[in-house]
């Protein structure tokens, strides 16, 4: 049961159902990516996946190794293995990005214990290289006037600090040009082994090209509608999305 | 023997019960200290006279609009009994604050429990650290020039009047021309007595190129005891001096606080105040900071944490009184429970303060929905050329800045405290002073911790 499972998920928010019966298995050591268009509702599908309030979860389970999350708050999912990469990540002014990460490692310690700061630096010094990212940054407010760039690094600099069981990338290459890409890849495949799964969630296939999937999932009216290998992103970028948006997905059928 | 230690035992007795404190509203007047020369006594006397015939505030009145009046009641606070010889070490065991001082004086209910003095070479160089009594007869000039020489004109007139008709201690500082005071100086206040009362008083002089850094702490020995501070300070900045002035209000919230500053800032000088307002039932801070030479520049800083039905109640006044001078006030408060905060600021500029830049920015983070924040920012523009800007703002914690930090598994308590935290510290930053401003976000964090 090593594995992020999503069963006939059904999503609304405002009335409006955007997620409409999605199943997903991704087992924890792969990486798979969701690709689809603009509206198909894979962002919603990243925060609901996180526990965000905002949307109202009509029916269908979210399971991590087995133990269904759909109760716990956003803040027990992430302590229990659960990361997500944000599109646009929140500016948070004031909060250094030392105080900010130091707060997140606490809470996973057990209660009475301790943070050690010289074994947490020497942590965040190492991921910082990895991320070619200059000492500088742990003093600055977290995402304040960072550039696309480094907002997306240092989404990965949280992953990559945290060590979630399961990660959520949600259009982690949207505002990156091509060295920051590679920067931002680099830093995921550094990740990848038997211990994490990673859903890549993006539009287009270039951040694939980088962060090989091992399955892609093609998301469409807010449902899975086609899955395959690494080579069906390159279909996709070859022929577009265009003949899953015409075919009547409709209602799905109910189980 | 036996006999000799029976008769010590007695003198014991006599230091342990003190005669009762006394009240300090009363029909005549007694000067507090008849220590204190005369012609300062005759000052304290027509102080008392001009107490009593100012009227007690309202809140029709423009300067006490959205106050509670009704906390001004000053009946039952006393003087204050002398403390016992354990008291006495139990708050100086207590008054911690910064690592490195230049030199300190603790006072609680107004008496001087001690005074680490100044390395001998800012001794050597002139400069004055003083318990206020003594700076009146050593240094007579200097303190006639510019004890409370600016009115009170923000509302607390009848307040200020209390304060000079009482003060019979406080700090002086003065630093001569071009001496630059590197470490903080520190002054310690405490309540001490059930009902005490402070007049707590801090003079600085920074005299032409003179540079200091001076901070107050102002706490409670007692969680419990009602007490009432009435606080005046005066900060002088002479020409081309840099003064960096820091308050800590941790009063308990039994406590009744008014205080009262007046700035004045001279030719290419800069002030900067920071005031952290914490504790008090009622608080009250009056700051008026005034430019009086070209290049002029006072930053007035403050933040404050209310909870419960805790109350501060700010007003304030940059007063531009020559061309080329700038003004920058930056009050930030969070407030929870049922707690109020009220903000009356005016920039004036005069007619001939040209060229002038004043800024004025209140921001109020509301963490609960009975927390209610009041704001009066206000301009009166006779000169031209000039850049002045003024708002306030009342918001709640952003949703998608709370959801990033729970989606970093940080529990909910402490995502609240750290975006709480760092909306003030974009404040209290600006001091740029790392060894006050981690006291400072130990304070905020403690008052966190508490609840």
């Amino acid at each position: 049961m090593n594995q992020l499972s999503i069963e006939d998920l059904r999503v609304s928010i405002a009335e409006q159902e955007i997620i409409r019966g999605l199943s997903l298995t991704m087992p924890k050591g792969e990486v798979h990516a969701i690709m689809g268009p603009n509206g198909s509702g894979k962002s919603t599908l990243a925060k609901v996946i996180a526990g965000h309030p905002d949307y109202k979860v009509i029916s269908g389970t979210i399971e991590m190794d087995g133990e269904n999350i759909m109760e716990l708050e956003p803040d027990e999912r992430s302590r229990k293995g659960l990361f997500l990469a944000f599109q646009y990540p929140s500016e948070i002014p004031g909060v250094t990005i030392a105080n900010f990460l130091r707060a997140a490692v606490q809470a996973r310690l057990p209660e009475g214990e301790e943070l050690e700061a010289t074994d947490y630096y020497a942590k965040l010094y190492e991921k910082m290289d990895l991320l070619e990212m200059d000492r500088s940054f742990t003093s600055r407010s977290v995402n304040e006037g960072f550039s696309g760039g480094e907002k997306k690094r240092n989404e990965i600099l949280q992953l990559a600090m945290l060590q979630p069981k399961y990660a959520v990338l949600d259009e982690t290459d949207s505002g990156l040009d091509i060295d920051a890409l590679k920067v931002v890849a680099h830093g995921v495949n550094a990740m990848r082994g038997p211990d994490i799964g990673i859903l890549v969630i993006t539009h287009y296939q270039r951040l694939l090209d980088y962060i090989i999937p091992d399955h892609v999932h093609v998301m469409v009216q807010g449902r899975i509608v086609r899955s395959g290998g690494k080579e069906l992103a390159l279909e996709l970028e070859e022929k577009g999305y265009e003949r899953y948006e015409t075919a009547d997905v409709g209602e799905p059928a109910m189980a | 023997m036996t006999n000799q230690t029976a008769v010590l035992d007695e003198t014991m007795e006599e230091i342990d019960s003190p005669p009762p404190a006394r009240a300090i509203l009363s029909n005549s007047f007694e000067a507090r200290s008849p220590e204190l020369p005369a012609w300062f006594r005759e000052q304290q006397q027509m102080a008392w006279t001009k107490f009593g015939s100012l009227p007690y505030p309202n809140r029709k009145d423009q300067p006490w609009r959205f106050s509670n009046v009704k906390a001004l009641d000053l009946s039952g606070y006393n003087f204050g009994a002398p403390l016992s010889q354990s008291e006495r070490d139990e708050i100086l065991e207590r008054s911690s604050g910064l690592h490195q001082v230049a030199g300190r004086l603790i006072f609680a209910d107004d008496q001087l429990l001690r005074r680490d003095p100044l390395p001998q070479e800012l001794l050597a160089a002139g400069v004055l650290l003083k318990p206020l009594e003594r700076a009146i007869v050593e240094h007579e000039d200097l303190f006639r020039r510019h004890f409370m020489a600016q009115p009170a004109t923000l509302g607390s007139a009848k307040f200020a009047a209390l304060h000079e008709a009482f003060v019979t201690s406080g700090t002086f500082v003065y630093v001569p021309r071009g001496v630059e005071v590197e470490l903080p100086i520190e002054i310690f206040h405490w309540l001490h007595g059930e009902n005490a009362s402070v007049f707590p008083h801090t003079l600085l002089i920074a005299d032409e190129l003179a540079k200091v850094t001076v901070i107050e702490h102002f706490q409670s020995a007692h969680s419990d005891r009602a007490g009432f501070a009435c606080g005046v300070n005066d900060l002088v900045v002479g020409r081309g001096a840099k003064l960096n002035y820091v308050c800590t209000q941790n009063w308990n919230q039994k406590a009744l606080a008014i205080q009262i500053n007046s700035t004045s800032v001279e030719r290419d000088a800069s002030a900067k105040s920071l005031n952290v307002h914490l504790g008090g039932a009622y608080s009250r801070f009056e700051s008026l900071s005034r430019l009086t030479g070209e290049g002029a520049r006072s930053d007035l800083l403050a933040v404050s944490v209310a909870d419960n039905a805790q109350e501060f109640d700010a007003r304030t006044l940059q007063d531009h009184a020559s061309p080329h001078t700038t003004s920058d006030l930056l009050y930030k408060n969070a407030l929870t429970d049922r707690a109020r905060n009220t903000f009356g600021g005016l920039i004036r500029v005069e007619p001939h303060a040209h060229f002038t830049d004043a800024y004025q920015t209140v921001r109020n983070l509301l963490l609960s929905d009975d927390a209610e924040a009041n704001s009066m920012p206000g301009l009166e523009i006779l000169a031209d050329n000039v850049k002045c800007s003024h708002g306030a703002t009342s918001g709640q914690l952003g949703e998608n800045e709370m959801f990033y930090l729970l989606s970093r598994g940080i529990p909910a308590s402490v995502a609240k405290q750290l975006l709480v935290s760092g909306f003030l510290n974009e404040v209290v930053d600006r001091l740029d002073h790392p060894a006050i401003t981690g006291h400072i976000h130990e304070l905020i964090e403690a008052k966190f911790a508490r609840r």
